[in-house]
């Protein structure tokens, strides 16, 4: 047994030898990460949706300069959120996204070009990206800068979850601006900043969510209606994070992203991680991240009357809204000494445990019962768990 | 987009200075702990953009956080 941990001790130590050399190459030309395949499974439930995900991934580098990567993914989506509750049937449906990525280095600078294809039976989306990366300053900084362009088709299912009849309401176009920079600042010490600009045109509104409006008529004393969005919408984003090797072999990032958009959406997010090896066979990594916004300009949980604005929406993403994510991720290195033509192998299984809760969106499926007058719904909240567990071997 | 154009203007100077003579103030065989598998910025690319799909679709905000996949995730 102890024989046995050795060889996993001296496995891992061999890896990170390597990994260090390849840091410490500092004229040399950039290099791709090792090949790898990993096979996925995930699961999402909360707020009445189950979504289970399955995916398979392989990257191969054809040469020292070239990589190839593909990978697909499929989500089976079953259940229905709160805003399909009130109004609709429950779903069931599926994703398939399939991702096709070509990586080429030249000198110092890493280029990366891919393709997203993303299919639902109500849904479309292809998305074109492509990004540099360069190192510079004796490999202290890392530059990247990355452009993606997205083309969606948008639709709704009007028949059932078995006999789905789609119209297709619209299209929408998504331009995406990446900036990124990593710099190392100690021995210790890594800092990044990230900017992201996005821009979108088209149907922008998600048909499965209605707005309501006060309504005498009804005995519920509301109506429900159409949502209405603007068709443009532009937003900034940017990330600050760091990285540090604490005194003893783990680490500890922090980062905080300030979002706003033309919507009036004000977001924050904060995220702390800290990552402890375990007799180097083991990695285990705790999560913590809260995330808070206002609420968009045209977004009201209960409108006065049918067509008050010109826009309207109550997507509950557009309601003010914060939510609090604890989560702990567990690595298991097995296989370390390689097998085969296998270098390394890892299991990794990681839980996630979100509460939503909503400061402006109020859970309308107690509608009818007396003592709720409309506007004075309880909030809604909910609670999510979220378990991935992943394969990945490394050739 | 003033943002975007000022931070594209940095990234320019940056990008035609890479040649410049500044000497590292972090050795190279001084990164052994920043070469530490845990000191990686990712460890597992789909893993995060996993989360931050499902992130993207509750939530107002997007971005900044890598690639977060395609789809809708409306119902």
């Amino acid at each position: 047994m102890m024989q046995g941990m050795g060889h996993v001790r001296r496995g891992l130590g061999r890896l990170g030898l390597v990994v260090a050399i390849i840091l410490m190459r500092t004229p040399s030309a950039d290099v791709l990460p090792d090949s790898r395949a990993d096979l996925f499974w995930s699961k999402y439930s909360g707020g009445g949706m189950n979504i289970t995900g399955y995916s398979a991934s392989a990257r191969a580098k054809v040469t020292e300069d070239l990589a190839l990567e593909y990978n697909e993914f499929i989500d089976k989506v079953s259940g229905a959120s709160i805003d399909v509750l009130s109004q609709a049937s429950q779903i069931k449906d599926t994703r398939k996204q399939k991702t096709g990525t070509i990586e080429f280095v030249h000198d110092k600078t890493t280029y990366t070009l891919s393709y997203i294809n993303s299919v639902e039976r109500d849904y479309r989306s292809n998305t074109t990206s492509f990004s540099l990366k360069q190192d510079m300053f004796g490999d202290l900084t890392t530059v990247s800068l990355g452009y993606a362009n997205t083309t969606d088709a948008v639709g709704e299912n009007n028949g059932t979850a078995f006999v789905p009849i789609i119209d297709w309401l619209g299209h929408a176009s998504t331009k995406s601006y990446d900036i990124d920079l990593s710099q190392i600042l100690t021995k210790n010490l890594i800092g990044g900043v990230n900017l992201n600009v996005v821009t979108d045109q088209g149907y922008l509104a998600n048909p499965y969510r209605s707005v309501r409006y006060k309504d005498p008529s009804n005995a519920k004393g509301y109506s429900l209606g159409s949502q209405v969005y603007p068709d443009t919408r532009t937003s900034t984003a940017v990330q600050f994070e760091a990285k540090y090797y604490l005194p003893y072999r783990a680490a500890v990032t922090g980062s905080y992203r300030y979002f706003r958009d033309t919507w009036s959406i004000v977001g924050h997010t904060y995220e702390l991680d800290y990552t402890h090896p375990i007799s180097n066979i083991l990695i285990l990594e705790g999560r913590f991240r809260y995330y808070k916004q206002n609420h968009a300009d045209f977004y009201n949980d209960l409108f006065d009357y049918a067509a008050e604005y010109r826009f309207e929406g109550r997507d509950q993403n557009l309601a003010a809204q914060d939510n609090t994510t604890l989560g702990l991720k567990v690595t298991y290195a097995w296989l370390p000494n390689g097998w085969r033509f296998f270098k390394r192998s890892t299991v990794t299984f990681d839980a996630s445990r979100i509460q939503f809760k909503y400061l402006d969106f109020r859970n309308i499926k107690y509608y009818g019962l007396p003592q709720y007058q409309p506007g004075t719904e309880p909030l809604y909240s909910f609670d999510a768990n979220v378990y991935q567990v992943f394969l990945s071997v490394f050739f | 987009m003033r943002v975007l154009c000022f931070t594209l203007l940095i990234a320019s100077v940056l990008l035609s200075s890479a040649c410049s003579g500044i000497q590292p103030w972090v050795r190279p065989y001084e990164r052994d702990r920043l070469a530490d598998p845990i000191m990686a910025w990712d460890r597992d690319a789909i893993s995060s953009a996993y989360l931050d799909h499902i992130r993207e679709s509750r939530e107002g905000s997007r971005g900044a956080t890598g690639s977060a996949g395609g789809g809708c995730g409306c119902n």
